[in-house]
């Protein structure tokens, strides 16, 4: 390599990744720090001689004791999981389905509808509240998990529907023609010979499905009431703000909990999940 | 094995007529291949016998059986694609076993007829890699094997060779002629290329705009072309074209234009008669040009001046200007001319070409 080049690469490259890198990290050590930061520390630091604002020379587990055993937090990890899980897997459904049908069937007004698709999606979870809680109170399910599980795909099947119609559109159709003419029907083609090729795009639509309904907040907080029904997201911030005080360390320990399972579905298929986003088949 | 015919066959999408009364009749184990630019029909009339495209009006039969309205996969056919086709995520084994399942053959059979066909095509050695670990003339023999496990009626050819490199096309296009020979299944083949309609075909169609313009064997189309577009799209180079006038002197006709004057030869003569005094398109191969010598009749050579020399080897082209008509010639290797030097052309009076300049029609 030539001499001038190596600062430059340094300048220009790992300079700016590095920034980015801790730009983007910092929030969860942040949250790291706080979550093992002694109460003493927490609230009025002045106080405390050797105070540093960046890490903590005294480590305690008990905002992490203190929210598993004073708050339902196992209990709304549950809940959670298992809504993000049904929410998921009824969109992928749709999603998939639907997106084949939008890239592969010729049909009147498959351009228009796959369009209305998508316009739904840019509708703000915001507005659409008001009359899903109409909805959802004629239906008796409000507090049940069912709230959740019914409303998210109303944001999850537009996305994924979309996803994966993208995704299909870059599988050639010569392969299913060709299944065709070997002796499948078109479902055994769906099954035998494209989804076996979606699997890095229904994985990744899955991950982002799962992801969005794992955050999600306002539904949440609008559609359950009762601590027990709770998910993460929303018990952590209405059971420990109370009125005024902030329960900053267990709000943390929460977070970062919370996070984990984001953080492992993502480091387990982010290979699928490039390829699913990018699209690539290789013939 | 299986006779193919196709009646009246039209069809029709998005305001396009792409296939226009398209009658064919492919007869047992024939090789016929459909062959013309792109966007002239032959693709769409291959999907239509192939069931992948619905057929707007018109009959297809395999077998004097009407398949207009059978799904792909009861017409026992079996297509290559341009791109392969390969299933990416199935072993090449199980890319060739996989008609055989949807079929349900049972398992050794499977295997005794997937082992047979990668024998025939030299591929046992790969049944067990995934298609992207090969190169693109063993995905070319994987598809071919593929086809040719089920032992269908029909084989369907889409461009298979377009993919290939130049030299891997040649090998293929020899191999291709052979596994006919061996398996006699009828096949209906597709290319833009007309070396591959010639050096394959038992029979060729040429197409134009959704219209077949001539079928026939390959020598016949390149002997007897019926239109002046059949004539320059058979052949390379293609065939020299200028527009002349047919005058009438000393009790024979001439065909004239600037810097070129020739008899039209007597066997032309009738026909040509009606044209007096109008203008009609000369046509002449360049392998029926050659350098006159003393024994060439006046009446049949022209002075030239030498613009381009294209040594090939085997042969010399040249391209020359005689007044304002450019033309290519095919010569001997051994010929020595030089460029801007003028050179006297004669040609083969058997082998001129007259067209009409409207319709384009062969006189």
């Amino acid at each position: 390599m030539i001499e001038g080049a190596k600062w430059k690469k340094w300048l220009w490259f790992y300079l700016p990744m590095g920034m980015f890198i801790l730009g983007l990290l910092f929030p969860f050590y942040w949250m790291a720090v706080t979550t093992v930061r002694p109460d003493r520390e927490l609230y009025r630091p002045w106080n405390h001689p050797l105070y540093s604002p960046f890490w903590t020379t005294h480590p305690t587990f008990d905002h992490i004791k203190n929210l598993l055993q004073e708050t339902l937090f196992d209990r709304w990890m549950w809940n959670t999981m298992l809504i993000a899980l049904a929410a998921t897997l009824i969109s992928l459904l749709c999603g998939v389905i639907g997106g084949y049908a939008l890239a592969r069937l010729r049909f009147r007004w498959a351009g228009l509808l796959g369009t209305a698709i998508f316009v739904t999606y840019l509708v703000p979870q915001t507005l659409l509240f008001i009359p899903l809680a109409d909805i959802i109170r004629d239906y008796h399910i409000g507090d049940t998990p069912w709230a959740l599980i019914l409303t998210y795909p109303t944001f999850l099947i537009p996305f994924c529907t979309w996803l994966m119609m993208g995704y299909f559109k870059t599988i050639p159709k010569e392969l299913e023609e060709c299944a065709r003419i070997d002796g499948a029907t078109r479902w055994q083609a769906m099954l035998y010979i494209v989804f076996p090729i979606a699997v890095p795009g229904i994985l990744s639509a899955g991950i982002f499905a799962f992801t969005l309904s794992w955050n999600e907040f306002i539904y949440a907080l609008v559609f359950l009431s009762s601590p027990e029904q709770k998910t993460v997201p929303v018990g952590v911030v209405s059971e420990l703000i109370r009125g005024d005080v902030f329960f900053w360390g267990p709000l943390m320990a929460g977070a970062l909990i919370g996070s984990i399972p984001v953080a492992i579905v993502y480091s387990f298929f982010v290979e699928y999940y490039v390829a699913g986003v990018t699209g690539s088949v290789k013939g | 094995m299986a006779k193919v015919l196709l009646r009246d066959l039209n069809k029709t999408y998005d305001g396009v007529h792409a296939v226009k009364d398209v009658n064919l009749e492919i007869r047992d184990r024939e090789f016929v291949v459909l062959v013309g630019p792109s966007g002239c029909g032959k693709t769409t009339t291959l999907r239509m016998v192939a069931g992948l495209e619905e057929i707007s009006s018109g009959e297809i039969s395999i077998d004097g059986r009407v398949v207009n309205d059978l799904a792909p996969m009861d017409r026992d056919i079996a297509m290559v694609f341009q791109n392969y086709a390969l299933y990416p995520h199935m072993s090449v084994y199980d890319n060739m076993a996989f008609g055989l399942r949807m079929r349900k053959f049972d398992k050794p059979e499977v295997e005794s007829r997937v082992r047979r066909s990668a024998e025939i095509l030299g591929i046992q050695a790969l049944l067990e890699r995934k298609p992207r670990q090969l190169s693109g003339g063993q995905r070319q023999r994987v598809a071919l094997g593929r086809a040719i496990v089920r032992n269908p009626r029909v084989f369907l050819f889409d461009e298979p060779l377009s993919n290939l490199d130049a030299a891997l096309r040649v090998q293929m296009r020899v191999e291709l002629k052979r596994l006919h020979d061996r398996l006699e299944t009828t096949a209906i083949y597709v290319t833009h290329d007309q070396v591959e309609a010639m050096t394959l075909g038992d029979r060729v169609v040429v197409m134009k705009d959704g219209v077949v313009q001539q079928e026939g064997e390959p020598l016949e189309l390149y002997g007897r072309p019926v239109n002046r577009f059949v004539a320059s799209f058979i052949g390379s180079p293609a065939m020299n074209f200028a527009e002349v006038s047919i005058a009438e002197a000393g009790g024979a006709l001439w065909a004239e234009t600037g810097g070129l004057r020739v008899k039209v030869p007597p066997a032309k003569a009738e026909a040509l008669r009606r044209h007096a005094g109008r203008h009609v398109v000369l046509g002449v191969r360049p392998e029926a040009l050659r350098i006159a010598g003393g024994a060439d009749s006046a009446e049949y050579a022209f002075d030239s001046v030498v613009e381009v020399v294209e040594p090939l080897g085997n042969e010399i082209l040249l391209d020359v200007r005689a007044g304002a008509n450019a033309m290519v010639a095919r010569v001997d290797p051994a010929t020595r001319v030089k460029v801007h030097e003028k050179v006297r052309l004669a040609f083969d009076p058997e082998r001129l070409h007259f067209f009409d300049p409207g319709s384009g029609a062969a006189i």
